[in-house]
Parts: C-alpha cells; structure tokens; sequence
C-alpha cells in the first residue's frame, strides 16, 4: 500500500470537499436572497438547512481515513474475549510458540554473536586477517611477518600477535595465566585508547626481548588486582623475569580472538624469553595471526594481490626457507575458516532446522486455527447474516492470530534471555579463559519480533479459505458438523507437512547421538583409560638448557617408583592436544629441499623412551626409545603406517631413512599403528615421533599408566612432583579430560539436535492429538451409530483413527527421506555421522510409531467409550 | 450529536438516489439536492449537509467521479458523474430493493399477496 502519495492525495481530497460546502452554502445564500430574504437571514437559514457543517466534515473526511484507533481496540477486545473463552486452546497456542519463537531466538543469537557480530574495535568491518590460501591457518615466521608488514601498501598497520601461556608472580603467588604476545604496533593499529596508563608502541621495541612491559585486560586487571589505579609501573615477573604494568586495555576488548579471553598482552619481542622460540629463523612458523586493517578505498582483492607479490617474492629470495606462500584475507573472529567454516556450517544447519521447527508449530497452529474456524462456522455465518463483511471477519481471526503469536514471541524471548545468559557464564573448558557473553541485542529483538509477526500471518491464514467459501444461508439451515465432508483438506496436508518435519529433527537428532557414541569409541591411537596426564611448562619455574632433560628425567624416575604405575613417559605436546607441531619432510632421495618439493607434511611429537607404553599406543614393529638416544647419537625416529606409506619406500620401513627440513638424515626404527592426532575427522595423517633428548622442549606432558583409581593417583602423583621441585606449576588430571575439549563440537551439537528433536517429537504430539481428537469430536455420532449397530472396538478404532495413523505414515516417511538428506550437513561437525545405520532408522520409524500412540492415546479411549444411547438421546 | 436527523430511510439509499439523479444528468451537489428534493415532491426532508458524507463514500467506491468546472449559470461548480461501475452497482441496488420493497408489501398488505 502506498502511505506517502495517500496522505498527500488525503489534504487534497478535503481542501476539494471544503471548498465544495462552501460554495453549495454561497448558492443556498443567493438563492435565499432572491426569494426575498435579507443578508443575515438567508444566511441563517441556509446554514439550517445544510445542517451541523463540522458533523458533515467529519462524517465526510472519515470516509477517507484508516479504521480509526477505535476500531482496532474494539477488533482486540473482540479477540482478547474469543481467546479467553477457551483458555486451553490459547495455552497449547502460546506455549508451543513460545517453544519454537524461544529456539529460534537462541540459535540466532549465539549466531549473532559468533558470526555475524565484527570483532568489537573500532572500524572493525575492514579488519581482515591474513589466511593461507591453501590451508585454514594464518601462522606465520616472524621474519615473513616483518616483510609483509613493512612491503605491503595495503593495510594501516599489520600487527601480528601469538597465544601463549605464561607464569605472573605479583611477589610469592605464581599463577598460570594466559597471553596474548602482540607487535607493537597491535594497539595502535587497532585503533584503541588504553582504559589506564598506557600502551606498549612499536618504538619500544628494539630487537629481542627489549620490551619487558605487559598490558592487563581490563577482566583480569578487576580480577586478579580489583580495580586497583596503582598498578600501573609496577613492576611483576612473568616466567620469573620482571616485566614492567604499563597500562590496562578498555573494558570491551579482550583479544583480537572472539570467545578466547588472555589475561594480559606482551610484546612480541618478548617471546624468545618466554618461549625460547627461534624468531631469526624464517622457516619456524611461530606467529599465530597477523591481521591489519585495509586502507580506505583498498578492496580486499586488492590487498590479496599485493600480499601475494609479496608472498612470491620472498618464495624467490629464499626458496630454502618459504614454500608456496599465497594469501586470502578474512575476518579474524574465528580465525578464519579454521573455526569460522564449520562454526558457520553448523549454525546455518541450526537455523535451519529451528526454522523447521517455527514451521512445524505454525502448520500445527494453522490446523488448531482451521478446526476452531470450522467450529465456529455457525457463529460466522450468524455474522455475516447480520450484515458484518468478510473482511471484518477475518480482521478478527487474524487480530486472534497476531495476538497469540506475540505473546508467543514474548514469552520465548523471555525465556531465550534466561537461557543465553546462563550460557554466557558458561566456561566449557577448565583451564581455558574461553567463553564468550551472548547478549541478545536489538537485532534479535527485532528478529523474534518479525518472527511472531509473520507466523501469526501464516497460521492465522489458513482458515481464510474457509471462511470466504461460507455460505450463511447454508451454513444456519444445516447446522454445523455437514462441513467435515471433504477428502483431502488443507489440515491433512498441514499436519503432513508437521509430522514430516519432526521426523526430519528426530532422524538428525538420532543420527548425531548414534555419530557421538561412535566417535567415543573410536580408535585414537592411543588408551584412554587408566591413565593420568600431568601436564607443566618447566620454563614457567625458570628451567632452561641442560637442567629440563635433567629435571624430566627426575619427575620419571619419581613417578615410576610409586605403587601400582605401570608405566611412566612424556611428550611435549599430546595427540588431540592443543600447540601439536607439524613440519615438512623429505624422502631420503630428495636432494633439492625447498618446501615445494616436500615429501609430506607430518605430525611431529618429541616422546620419551616409555611413551607409548604410557600412551597406550601399539608399536608394530622396530624398537622404542631410550635413554641413549641424545644428541651424540645417531638421528632417529618411530613413524606411523600413513607416514610410512607415504614417505619411505616399499619394502621393510624400519632402517630406512627420511629428511628433515633442515636436511638432516633421521633413520626409522619403529612402526607405530595410526592414530588421530589434529582433529578426530581427520583422514589417516603422517606422524612421526623424535626422541626428546633429541629435541628438548620445557613442555612436558607426562602420561602416567595406572590401574589405580585417579582419586588416590592424583594426590600421590602431585605430591611426588611438588617434592622435586615446588615452584613447577601443574595440572594433573585423567587423560580423558582434555578429550572432552575435543568432543567439545561435536557434544554441543548433539546436546543442540536432541533438543530440537524433543521439540519436534512434542510438536508431533500435539499436532496428531490435535487431529485425532478433533476428528473422534466430530464424528461422535456417527461412531455412536456404528457401535449401536454392533461395530467391534477395531472397526472402531480404525474409522476414528485411521486417518491420522494413514497421515502419520505419510509423514514419517517423507520425513525420514529428508533427515537422510539432511544428515549429509551434519557429517561436517558430528564424526561418523551417516544415516544409513539400520539403528538410526529402526529408531526413528520406532520413535515416530511410538508418538503416534501416545498422541493418539486419549482421543482413542474417547472413541471407544462412545455411548450410543447418551448420544442418540442427545438429539 | 443531540439532532437525530431523519436523513437516511435505510443504509445505503441516499447513495441509491444520488447515482439514480446522476444517471440522468451529472450534477454538483446543489443541484443533486434541489433535484432529490424536487423528485420527491418534498417528502423526504434531507439535511443538506448529509448529501456530502454520501458522496464521498461513493467517490472511494469509484462509483462516480468528480471533477472541477463551470455551471451553466457561470458559477464555479464540482460536478459528479456516474462511471460505468457505478451503473452496474445503481441496477444491482435498484431490483435487490424492488424485491425487498415487494416483500415489505408484502407483508404490510397480505390480502394483496397473489399466492394466498
């Protein structure tokens, strides 16, 4: 409809019609006059026989405007009256909104969040990170990173930053906390105002660890120094070496990675102190992000093409170092596509099914709606008998409709808020500072909002048809009960529809649980059980050079010499960890190494000698570690089947001989079953493991085998470590613990489908009761009838319910076909999720027979308890 | 209001009126109401006034059509003309009240009725 132009034409219309009056009272006027009337008399007297001019205005403008507030209050009151006569019928209609309007809310805000939502600094829509082209990761060498930041004509500002953990001593306290090691240029760039004192720049750095400052999250500067103004200049150590507060960040920004919370920011520079990371060395990817934001006017293509002359220049200058190096850009909230592609997969997938929800609900209110229309048909046909239009009717249906559909959305909203902020608070891994406040805002709202509004419309337009095609002359000389004549009717296809999409929930609900059970059982490549998994960075208490392998030898031998261990070993980092390495290597005849002519990329694990006894990982052939493997012996190294599949020759693996990048010759003298080491999806991956003292590193990840249970375990392992050395900071649990970190997706995303599927299970509930026992109401008569003429409790049941089990089938059926379909998506997030497993199947055509019964429960007892002669008698 | 006028005999037969006037000849509103006036020999006593609100209603119907002029006594007039769907609406009106005239005589005179 055309607003603007109506209100314009609207001022025409009456200054038209006022001109017009007064020119009929000018005529009565002279016309009075000539027939011999004086001035004032004429004028009087045609002012009477015009009649009240302001009534006759009014009258006359109202023709033009919108139905006046009035009627709209008087059209609510009318509803507000119709819906309290039957308060159950309005409660089913709210709640199950409420239900569906709730769920859609959530999901869209947890997308909202996540997805949608820039990172929170200002000009956040052209900060973009910078991705590999050819693999989901944006870690970078820091000598590339220099190049690219000063090369590059495209960006503001590159700033690069790393995530870490490190010690904070405020005096006598050690606490393990977590870091963000930025450029120093990362503030500036970013567009950020410190919240107290100030920020680190990238004049301060000059060269390797010549910037001893941190800057606190505004969190963590509450939480761990309460709000105090004077921490700023104090001095702290960090790893043990003293670090100067410089300032703490504004109250909004935490990280330029979405739910990952650090406690404080050092300087990159920093990181050779903190870490021993080799930054002179090109090929060591030890960056994890660099992101910038684009120069107005720059195009992200632009800035693409840019990078990657710069990318392939330094390829040119040093081809020992750089591989490939290619760049797409893009936003850096969830690093990526790393996390971003399959956080936005499984969010689309959600929205989707929640809007599969909304429309099972709306097709399961449209039905209630129809069948409560058809019930009124008398009352309808009485009105329009009496001179009300059909418009007016409907008016009237749809002011119901809207109404129950906003106090529907309402109430979900209410309840989503509930929710969201209990989710908010949820901190799903311990020892992690990740979790991220989902506030709904004003676009979920106005999304919840537009979602009531518009189901509202489309329940409410179900009953149009039948309401336009009453005729009222029929409809009061028949009485009502001769409408339900018709084979199929609009409800039959509605509540198909319902029931087809809650198969579809129960199918994806049944699929992902059957994928989660799977994947808890699945090979690892390792034992889960009996096992501890004491876990330290020895740097944190201050360890370097030859004192690490000397104090790990220590904490073995300590823990081998308590009761009940079986076996003792460690790695710096765990399959299925986090911070798990991964370098290219070379067959041995490869004698061009530049990272092109790689032979494979592996999975790099530095172990000690009784590791995979501990890990419970199988050695198939060759020998294990041990304790004379060091650094004045030959190379050597155990591998995996995939990795020597793919890197050594045919033949006997162990003996043979591979390349490092550096060009070193490592010999193979074991054989290791394969494992998952990255993600549990993953395909087969070339593993290798180093003996440690080949390698050393601080991070020691110590597996401790034992049938004992943890509960004693645990003590004892702490207590025997904090003997050797107390300042080494420890987390000691069961190894399956940092699993569930892992299982942490896919488990969301079963927790996330059982739910919806036990909404759509309850939406298939009410929608065949809602036929079932509509119908056997309609039909009571004639039920009555069949059993005064001897008709058997199954001829009964079938006349009464047949329909609805013969729908229900339809349903199902199609339903199942659609979640199959559907189930492709869900392989993307739930490990071995198919739907072709006869479980799955058998489960969904149970659970859908199942529901069918108990909806169906109550309306069969109503038909079979039929009185004919009560009925007879009735009427 | 306080004046209950006796202008309308039932809903929609002032309008009935106006488009029958105006079939004949298009007419401003004056005339419109000296013409109603005439025709029924003064019988039915209309406000003036209450022609206007008639108009309008038939004007949003699209069943007349106004438009600004000068009268033939060279006054400035706006003058009314019916519009094709405002001839169907006047027949469809006219033989619904005719049988509804003849019911009420019906009813009125029952001696009258021919199927007794």
């Amino acid at each position: 409809m055309n607003w603007m132009p109506a209100i314009f034409r609207r001022r025409k219309l009456y200054d038209d019609l006022s001109e017009e009056m007064r020119l009929h009272m000018e005529e009565r006027i002279e016309q009075f006059e000539r027939e011999g009337l004086s001035p004032i008399e004429a004028r009087r007297q045609a002012r009477i026989a015009f009649g009240n001019l302001a009534l006759v205005q009014q009258r006359s403008r109202e023709v033009w405007q919108w139905p006046t507030l009035e009627s709209v209050l008087a059209d609510l009151r009318l509803a507000l009256r119709q819906l309290r006569r039957s308060p159950g019928f309005t409660l089913a209609a709210v709640l199950t909104l409420a239900l569906a309007i709730g769920a859609n809310a959530v999901v869209f805000s947890v997308m909202n969040t996540f997805v949608l939502r820039l990172l929170n600094v200002p000009r956040a829509d052209s900060l973009y990170a910078l991705q590999h082209a050819n693999k989901a990761s944006g870690h970078q060498s820091y000598l590339n990173y220099i190049d690219l930041r000063d090369r590059n004509r495209s960006f503001d500002g590159l700033i690069a930053y790393n995530v870490s953990g490190a010690g904070l001593d405020t005096g006598g306290n050690p606490t393990s906390s977590w870091i963000e090691e930025a450029s120093g240029n990362y503030f500036d760039a970013l567009g950020l105002h410190p919240y107290l004192g100030q920020f680190f720049h990238a004049a301060d750095e000059h060269g390797p660890n010549s910037a001893p400052y941190i800057v606190l999250t505004y969190s963590y500067w509450h939480t761990r120094f309460q709000d105090d103004r004077s921490v700023v200049n104090r001095v702290v150590r960090v790893d043990g070496h003293p670090f100067t507060i410089l300032g703490v960040a504004p109250p909004e920004f935490h990280g330029t990675l979405m739910f990952f919370n650090p406690d404080f920011f050092v300087p990159l520079v920093e990181d050779n102190l903190l870490n021993g990371d080799d930054m002179s060395a090109r090929g060591s990817l030890a960056l994890f992000e660099t992101m910038g934001h684009l120069k107005p006017g720059v195009t992200p293509a632009q800035a693409e093409a840019d990078l990657n002359s710069i990318g392939a220049y330094l390829q040119k200058t040093y081809p020992k170092e750089v591989g490939k190096m290619a760049f797409v850009l893009r936003r850096p909230n969830l690093y990526g596509d790393f996390l971003g592609r399959p956080v936005k997969a499984f969010m689309a997938g959600l929205m989707l099914l929640t809007t599969l929800i909304l429309l099972a609900a709306c097709a399961n209110l449209g039905s209630l709606f129809a069948a409560r229309a058809a019930d009124r048909s008398r009352e309808v046909a009485l009105r329009l008998a009496l001179g009300s239009s059909r418009s007016r009717i409907l008016r009237g249906l749809f002011t119901e409709a809207i109404m129950i559909s906003l106090a529907g959305g309402a109430l979900g909203l209410l309840g989503s808020v509930v929710l969201l902020r209990a989710l908010g608070a949820w901190q799903p891994f311990p020892g992690y500072p990740i979790h991220q406040a989902v506030d709904p805002d004003a676009m979920v709202y106005i999304v919840a909002v537009l979602l009531a509004l518009v189901s509202g419309l489309l329940f409410g337009a179900v009953p149009v048809r039948q309401v336009m095609r009453v005729n009222p002359y029929e409809v009061v000389k028949a009485g009502t009960g001769r409408i339900a004549g018709q084979r199929t009717s609009a409800r039959d296809v509605l509540l198909v529809v319902q029931i087809a999409i809650c198969a579809v929930l129960v199918t994806s609900s049944l699929v992902a649980v059957r994928g989660l059970a799977r994947s808890l059982h699945a090979n690892f490549g390792f034992q889960v059980q009996n096992t501890m998994l004491a876990s330290t960075d020895l740097s944190m208490a201050g360890y370097s050079g030859d004192r690490v392998p000397a104090m790990q030898k220590r904490m073995i031998q300590a823990l081998q010499a308590l009761p009940g261990v079986e076996a003792v070993g460690f790695a710096d980092t765990l399959p299925l960890g986090t911070g798990l390495n991964d370098t290219i290597v070379f067959s041995d005849k490869t004698s061009d190494l530049r990272p092109s002519n790689a032979t494979a990329d592996a999975a790099l694990l530095n172990v000690s000698p009784d590791y995979f006894r501990a890990a419970g990982t199988a050695l198939l052939s060759g020998r294990s570690f041990t304790w004379t493997d060091d650094k004045n012996s030959p190379r050597v190294a155990i591998v995996n089947r995939e990795f020597a599949r793919k890197v050594l020759a045919s033949g006997a693996a162990v003996g043979q001989n591979f390349k490092m990048k550096d060009g070193t010759r490592v010999q193979v003298v074991g054989i290791t079953e394969d494992g998952k080491y990255n993600s549990l999806t993953e395909d087969p991956v070339p593993a290798m493991f180093l003996p440690i003292l080949q390698s050393p590193s601080t991070s020691t990840q110590i597996l401790v085998r034992s049938s004992r249970d943890p509960q004693i375990l645990g003590p004892a392992v702490r207590s025997a470590l904090h003997q050797l050395d107390p300042a080494v900071p420890l987390d000691i649990e069961t190894r399956d613990k940092p699993m569930a970190t892992l299982l942490f997706g896919p488990r969301m995303a079963t927790v996330a489908l059982g739910v919806l599927g036990a909404m759509g299970a309850l939406l298939s509930i009410t929608g065949i009761f809602g036929m079932a026992a509509y119908s056997v109401s309609k039909r009571l008569r004639e039920l009555g009838i069949r059993i005064a003429l001897g008709a058997q409790r199954r001829e009964v049941l079938q006349t009464a319910l047949g329909r609805a089990f013969k729908l229900l089938a339809i349903g199902s059926a199609a339903g199942l076909l659609l979640g199959i379909l559907a189930s492709r998506v869900l392989a993307y997030i739930v490990y071995q999720a198919t739907p072709s497993d006869p479980l799955v199947l058998g489960g969904v055509v149970l659970a859908m027979a199942l529901l069918g019964l108990v909806a169906a429960w109550i309306p069969a007892q109503q038909a079979l308890s039929v009185n004919p002669l009560a009925l007879l008698r009735e009427e | 209001m306080t004046n209950p006028s006796p202008r309308d005999l039932f809903p929609g037969a002032l309008e009935m009126m106006i488009l029958e006037s105006l079939r004949r000849q298009p007419a401003h509103g004056y005339a419109l109401v000296l013409h109603i006036q005439q025709r029924s020999n003064n019988l039915l006593q209309v406000e003036e006034g209450s022609l206007y609100p008639a108009l309008q209603r038939l004007l949003k119907a699209k069943l007349v059509k106004a438009e600004w002029g000068v009268s033939a006594t060279n006054r400035r007039v706006r003058t009314y003309q019916i519009t094709a769907s405002g001839l169907r609406h006047l027949e469809q009106q006219i033989s619904s009240f005719e049988r509804m005239f003849q019911g009420i005589a019906l009813v009125l005179n029952p001696s009258d009725s021919p199927a007794s």
